[in-house]
C-alpha cells in the first residue's frame, strides 16, 4: 500500500474470473501500482465476492485518463438506462 | 568448473501468535553454515518475483526464506490475494511483526545458518522491514528498499497501522541500508530527507543511496518502472551490505 488511496461500494450484478462467472458483492476502486498494465500507477478496479475466496475477482488496470472516460461513459448510459425506464413505467399508465 | 546446486521449496512455518504461515526457502546445498536473509514481499504480492529474489540470495551464497504475509487471506493466484490484501488495508503491523519473527526464529533454527540473519523487503516490505528492525532485536541487518509510508500524513493513521515508522527510529536495532529513487513519490526524497534525519538524530548506523533517474520500484524488471544501472548498482551494495554484517 504506497497511495492508501482506496474506494469500496456494495456491488450487485456477476463478474467473470479464470473459473468462470460468480456473483458479484462489492467492487474496489484503488490508484496503486498494477500488477500487469505497464504503468507506474494507475486505477485498479476490481469486482470481488470476498465470500467465495480471492479468485472471484473480475479486474481491469487503467490509466488515469482511461478511468476518467469510463466514468463519462457510464454516466452517460446510466442517464439513457433510466430515461428509458422512465419512459417504460409511463406507457402502461398511458395504455390504461 | 566447481559443481553448484540449490534446494527451493515451499514450507509452513510458525507465524504471529503460532498460526501457521506458508513460507519459500531456498539455500546452496550443503551443511553450510550459511548467512540468514529473510525477505519480506512487496504490496503486490507473494509472487513469481520474490520466489526469484529468494533464489538470487541462494545464488549468492545465503540461506534464504520469503514468508506470506497474506497467508491468511485465502489461496489464490498472488494478484488476487493482493488485490484483496489492497482492500483490506493491507495487513497489520503487529500481525506483520509476529509472522517475520516466525521466519527469522525459523531460520535461526537451522543447522545450516551460521547464526546471523539479516531482513529485506521492498515498497510496503522496505516500511515492514524496518518497523520489524525497530521494534525487535534479532537481526543483524535490515536492507529497505523505498519503502513507503516510513513518513505517515497526519491523517493517515489507520488501526492497522496506527503508528508512522519514522516514530520508531529510536529502537532501530541493527545497521540500515536504505536504497531510494529520487524520482519517487512514496517515499518522496523530502520523505526520505526526514527519514534520514531522524536516524541521524539518533545516532543510528545507516548508509542511505539515492538513484537520479530512478522512481519507486525501480529493481522489479518486469515493470516499466526497472532501471538497469541504478539495479545493478543497488545488487553490489545489498551484498556487500550483507556480507560484511553477515558473513563475517
Amino acid at each position: 500500500m504506497c497511495t492508501s488511496i482506496v474506494e469500496i461500494v456494495p456491488a450487485e450484478g456477476a463478474g467473470k474470473s479464470f473459473d468462470g462467472w460468480f456473483p458479484v458483492t462489492r467492487a474496489v476502486v484503488s490508484y496503486d501500482h498494477p500488477n500487469h498494465a505497464l504503468l507506474d500507477d494507475g486505477i485498479i478496479v476490481d469486482f470481488v465476492n470476498p465470500d467465495l475466496g480471492p479468485g472471484a475477482r473480475a479486474a481491469v488496470e487503467l490509466t488515469l485518463e482511461s478511468a476518467r472516460a469510463l466514468v463519462g461513459a457510464l454516466e452517460r448510459a446510466i442517464a439513457a438506462a433510466e430515461l428509458e425506464e422512465a419512459e417504460a413505467r409511463r406507457v402502461p399508465a398511458k395504455a390504461a | 568448473m566447481a559443481y553448484e546446486s540449490m534446494i527451493a521449496e515451499s514450507l509452513t512455518i510458525n507465524g504471529h501468535n503460532n498460526e501457521p504461515i506458508s513460507a519459500y526457502q531456498a539455500r546452496p546445498m550443503g551443511p553450510g553454515p550459511f548467512p540468514g536473509v529473510v525477505l519480506i514481499h512487496h504490496l503486490p504480492g507473494w509472487g513469481e518475483f520474490y520466489r526469484e529474489m529468494t533464489r538470487k540470495f541462494a545464488h549468492h551464497g545465503y540461506a534464504a526464506v520469503s514468508h506470506n504475509l497474506y497467508h491468511r487471506l485465502g489461496e489464490g493466484h498472488p494478484d488476487d490475494v493482493a488485490a484483496k490484501a489492497r482492500a483490506e488495508g493491507g495487513v497489520a503491523d503487529d500481525q506483520m511483526v509476529g509472522d517475520t519473527h516466525g521466519a527469522v526464529a525459523w531460520l535461526r533454527a537451522q543447522p545450516f545458518v551460521n547464526g546471523k540473519v539479516g531482513l529485506i523487503g521492498s515498497c510496503s516490505g522496505g516500511r515492514q522491514a524496518f518497523v520489524y528492525a525497530c521494534q525487535r532485536n534479532d537481526i543483524d541487518a535490515v536492507v529497505e528498499l523505498w519503502g513507503g509510508r516510513v513518513v505517515q500524513a497526519e491523517d493517515d493513521r489507520p488501526a492497522k497501522q496506527p503508528v508512522p515508522p519514522i516514530e520508531m527510529t529510536r529502537g532501530l536495532s541493527c545497521p540500515l541500508l536504505g536504497l531510494f529513487g529520487n524520482e519517487d513519490r512514496a517515499p518522496s526524497p523530502e520523505q526520505v530527507d526526514q527519514h534520514e534525519a531522524e536516524l541521524k538524530k539518533h545516532g543510528k548506523d545507516y548508509a542511505f543511496h539515492r538513484y537520479d533517474g530512478a522512481g519507486h520500484g525501480f529493481f522489479y524488471y518486469h515493470r516499466p518502472m526497472y532501471r538497469v544501472e541504478q539495479t545493478l548498482d543497488g545488487w553490489e551494495k545489498i551484498f556487500a551490505f550483507f556480507g560484511k554484517h553477515l558473513k563475517g
